[in-house]
C-alpha cells in the first residue's frame, strides 16, 4: 500500500542570533491511507516543526536541510509555492492548536468556510453560503444557519474548534494534520471533538496525523504512535505494543511520568535531566544519551536506522527487552 | 480533623448589560442601578469545609465558576452572599481591599495558573518571593534574605537562580518561584489554581511531588483547582465537582472517580483518556451548558445536557444530598450507586 504521506530523513535548522538550532534531525515516518497516527513528545521535541515543514509553513528562519515528504508523487519539501497552493487545503489540511487565534476574528465563520469551498472545493460563489451551513451542520453545530453569521468571539472554544475542523475538511483532503487540537479545551469537549475528527476521518477515508503531548489521548485515538525527543524519532510502533512493551528508555520514562499510570504520587517517576541544547556543535548521535540510564559505549555511534518494513522501530543501541522497569499498573475505574 | 475553612451559601453574581444599547443601559442605571440588571450567577449557594491538613480538589469545566469561587474565598473579590470562615473568624464581610492589609491575609495564599504570567516580569525571583514577606511580615535586610533563601531551598530552587528574571527561568523553575512566593508567609491554606497546566508531564511530576512534600512538612491545607482528573486523583483526599456555579458532587477522591454518581461527573470521568484502557468510552455530553445569566432556580443546571433529564429535573432543582461519604445533587443519584454500597 502506498502511504498517504511518507516523510524520509527530514532535517530542519533554525538560524537564530545565538547559533543554529538543529530542530529536526533525520525524522522519518509514514501514515497510510485512512490511518491515524500520533506524534507524541514534550515541548521542544519537534512535533510541531515537523508538521509545519510538511505543510510548508515553517518560520522564515527555518530551513529544511535534507529529506523528502512524499504526498502521492509530490515531494512537499521541494515543492514550489504554486504546487503547494494546489495541494494545501485540497489534498492536505491542518487544524491548529488555538482555534480562536487561528480563525479570522473579523469575518463571520460561515464566510471563512465559504472561502475554502470556493478556492478548493469547486463550489460556486453563489452556492458557497448554503454549503458552508451544511459543513457546520456536519461538524455538529446546532442552528447552523444562525451560527454561520456569528464571529469567532461569539462562540465557545469547542465551537470554534468545530469551525476549524469544518474549514480543514471543506475540500475533503486525503491528509489531515491536527496539531494539539484539543489542548485548552475541557475534557468533556475534548472527547466530543476527538470523536468528531475520528468519525469524519473514517467517513472520508482520510489519513490523520495527530500531534499531542498527551500519551493517554494518543493511545486512545491513534493506531500507531511516533515518539519524538529533541528532534529525533526515538520510537515508532503500533499503539498497543508501545504501552505493553516500550523499548526506548525515553518512552518508558514518559509512560512512567504520566499521572494516569500510578496509584499514588510516589509511584510517578520524573524524567531525569533536561533536553539538550540543540545549538551545541557537539550533540551526541543519540540526543537522549546524556539523560539515559541505559547508556553504553555503543551509544557514541550513529543511531540505528529503520529497515524497510520495520513494525516496531527503536532508535536505541541498548533498548529495553521487556517491560522490566515499569510494571503494568491496574488503573482505577 | 478540625475545620480550617468553612464556607456557607457563598454566591457571586456579576451584573451584565445583556447586550443592550447604550441608551437602554443609561435608562436602567437611572431607574434602579445595577440591581435591575440581569446577572451572571457565577457561583450559586456553594458550601463546603476544608479540614486542617486536608487536600481538596475542585474540578469542573471552564466557565463553571471555579476561578470565581477561588477568588472569593481567597478574598480577592467580594462575595454577593454567604459566609467564609477561616478558623472560626468571619471574613466575608470585610471588603477585599481592606482584607489586603488584614492579619489573616497571610493565612490564605494562592499559586496561580501560569507562573510566567503571574510573576511581575520586572521582579527577580528573589524580589518576587520577598514581596509578600515585606508586606505581610514586615521583614527587612538580613532576616528577609535568610527567609527567602530558606523558602527557595524548600522549593528546590537553586539559590543562584534568585537573581534571575522570570523570562530567564524555565517553566518548572517559574512554577517553583510561584510556590515559594505563596508559602513564604507560612499560610494555613494554599489555593492552587492549575499549577501544572502549562508544564510537560516530566516536570509536572516533580512539581506535584514537591507540593506533596511541602504539605507533609508544614501541615498546610490545599485547595487544588484543576481540570486534569488524573492529577486530582493522585494528590487529593477529597474532591468537589462543580457545574455552572453549583457543586454537584463531593466525596473521597477515589470513590468519586471510581463510581461517579452525578451524571455530569460520570461524563467527566468517562471523557478522561486512560493510558491502559485505549477504548474510548461513548458517554458524551451533547450541546452547550445553559446560560448562567439569571438561570431558572427550579430547573436543574445540568438539564438539557443530561442523558437522564426528566420532568422532575425541569421543575425541581436537586439539592446536595448525603449518600454515604458523599454528597450528590441529583434526583436519581441512588440509581447509580453500586449494589454493594447500598447495602452498607
Amino acid at each position: 500500500m502506498t502511504p498517504a504521506l511518507a516523510v524520509e530523513g527530514l532535517s530542519v535548522e533554525f538560524r537564530t542570533r545565538s547559533g543554529v538550532v538543529r530542530a529536526l534531525d533525520n525524522v522519518s515516518f509514514s501514515v497510510g491511507k485512512g490511518e491515524t497516527i500520533a506524534l507524541v513528545g514534550e515541548s521542544g521535541s519537534g512535533k510541531s516543526v515537523t508538521a509545519y515543514a510538511v505543510m510548508g509553513i515553517l518560520d522564515p528562519a527555518g530551513r529544511v536541510t535534507t529529506g523528502r515528504a512524499m504526498l502521492g508523487d509530490l515531494d512537499l519539501l521541494s515543492a514550489t509555492p504554486g504546487e503547494f497552493a494546489e495541494v494545501r487545503g485540497r489534498k492536505m489540511a491542518m487544524i491548529f492548536q488555538n482555534p480562536r487565534t487561528a480563525l479570522n476574528p473579523i469575518r463571520p465563520v460561515g464566510r471563512q468556510i465559504g472561502d475554502v469551498l470556493i478556492r478548493h472545493g469547486n463550489v460556486s460563489r453563489r452556492a458557497a453560503p448554503a454549503q458552508a451551513v451544511e459543513m457546520l451542520r456536519a461538524v455538529g453545530i446546532t442552528d447552523p444557519a444562525r451560527r454561520a453569521r456569528a464571529y469567532p468571539f461569539e462562540m465557545s472554544g469547542g465551537m470554534c474548534q468545530r469551525v476549524m475542523i469544518a474549514i480543514a475538511l471543506a475540500a475533503k483532503p486525503s491528509l489531515l494534520i491536527a496539531d494539539e487540537p484539543t489542548t485548552g479545551l475541557d475534557v468533556t469537549t475534548q472527547a466530543v471533538i476527538m470523536d468528531l475528527v475520528s468519525d469524519l476521518a473514517k467517513e472520508l477515508g482520510m489519513a490523520t496525523i495527530f500531534i499531542t503531548h498527551d500519551l493517554a489521548l494518543a493511545g486512545q485515538r491513534a493506531a500507531r504512535i511516533v515518539v519524538m525527543h529533541a528532534g529525533h524519532v526515538v520510537e515508532s510502533t503500533p499503539t498497543g505494543e508501545l504501552f505493553a512493551n516500550p523499548r526506548h528508555p525515553y518512552t518508558a520514562e514518559l509512560i512512567a511520568a504520566t499521572p494516569d499510570s500510578a496509584q499514588n504520587l510516589d509511584e510517578l517517576a520524573a524524567i531525569r535531566g533536561a533536553l539538550p541544547d540543540l545549538r551545541r556543535a557537539d550533540l551526541p548521535p543519540c540526543r537522549y544519551s546524556e539523560r539515559c540510564p541505559r547508556k553504553i559505549a555503543a551509544c557514541a555511534q550513529p543511531l540505528p536506522q529503520a529497515a524497510p518494513g520495520t513494525v516496531h522501530f527503536t532508535a536505541c543501541w541498548n533498548p529495553m527487552t521487556e517491560r522490566a522497569a515499569i510494571a503494568p499498573k491496574v488503573s482505577a475505574a | 480533623m478540625s475545620v480550617l475553612l468553612d464556607i456557607a451559601d457563598v454566591a457571586k453574581r456579576f451584573p451584565v448589560s445583556g447586550g443592550a444599547g447604550r441608551l437602554t443601559r443609561l435608562k436602567r442605571r437611572i431607574s434602579g442601578g445595577p440591581e435591575n440588571l440581569p446577572k451572571v450567577h457565577a457561583v450559586d449557594d456553594v458550601s463546603f469545609v476544608i479540614g486542617k491538613g486536608e487536600t481538596v480538589g475542585l474540578v469542573g469545566e471552564s466557565g463553571c465558576g471555579k476561578s470565581t469561587l477561588v477568588r472569593a474565598l481567597t478574598r480577592l473579590i467580594d462575595v454577593s452572599d454567604g459566609s467564609i470562615k477561616l478558623g472560626g473568624r468571619e471574613l466575608a464581610l470585610k471588603p477585599a481591599r481592606v482584607f489586603a492589609r488584614d492579619r489573616d491575609r497571610a493565612r490564605i495564599q494562592m499559586v496561580f495558573q501560569d507562573a510566567g504570567d503571574s510573576i511581575n516580569p520586572r521582579f527577580t525571583a528573589f524580589a518576587a518571593i520577598a514581596d509578600p514577606l515585606r508586606r505581610l511580615r514586615g521583614l527587612r535586610g538580613e532576616a528577609l534574605r535568610h527567609r527567602v533563601e530558606t523558602v527557595a531551598d524548600q522549593c528546590g530552587l537553586p539559590l543562584q537562580l534568585l537573581t534571575r528574571f522570570p523570562h530567564q527561568l524555565s517553566g518548572g523553575q517559574r512554577a517553583r518561584v510561584g510556590i515559594a512566593r505563596a508559602i513564604a508567609v507560612e499560610p494555613d491554606l494554599l489555593v492552587l489554581d492549575e499549577p501544572t497546566a502549562a508544564l510537560d508531564v516530566s516536570v509536572q511530576v516533580v512539581i506535584l511531588q514537591l507540593l506533596q512534600r511541602l504539605r507533609q512538612e508544614s501541615g498546610m491545607s490545599y485547595l487544588f483547582v484543576s481540570h486534569d482528573l488524573s492529577v486530582v486523583r493522585l494528590l487529593c483526599d477529597r474532591v468537589l465537582v462543580m457545574y455552572l456555579g453549583k457543586i454537584v458532587e463531593s466525596g473521597p477522591a477515589g470513590q468519586v472517580f471510581e463510581h461517579p454518581l452525578h451524571p455530569y461527573t460520570q461524563a467527566l470521568v468517562a471523557a478522561v483518556p486512560r493510558l491502559h484502557d485505549t477504548t474510548a468510552k461513548r458517554l458524551r455530553l451533547s450541546g452547550e451548558p445553559m446560560s448562567p445569566i439569571d438561570p431558572d432556580a427550579n430547573v436543574c443546571r445540568f438539564y438539557g445536557r443530561c442523558p437522564r433529564g426528566t420532568e422532575l429535573c425541569k421543575t425541581a432543582m436537586p439539592t446536595l444530598r448525603r449518600l454515604g461519604a458523599r454528597e450528590v445533587a441529583c434526583h436519581f443519584a441512588e440509581d447509580y450507586l453500586p449494589q454493594a454500597q447500598i447495602a452498607s
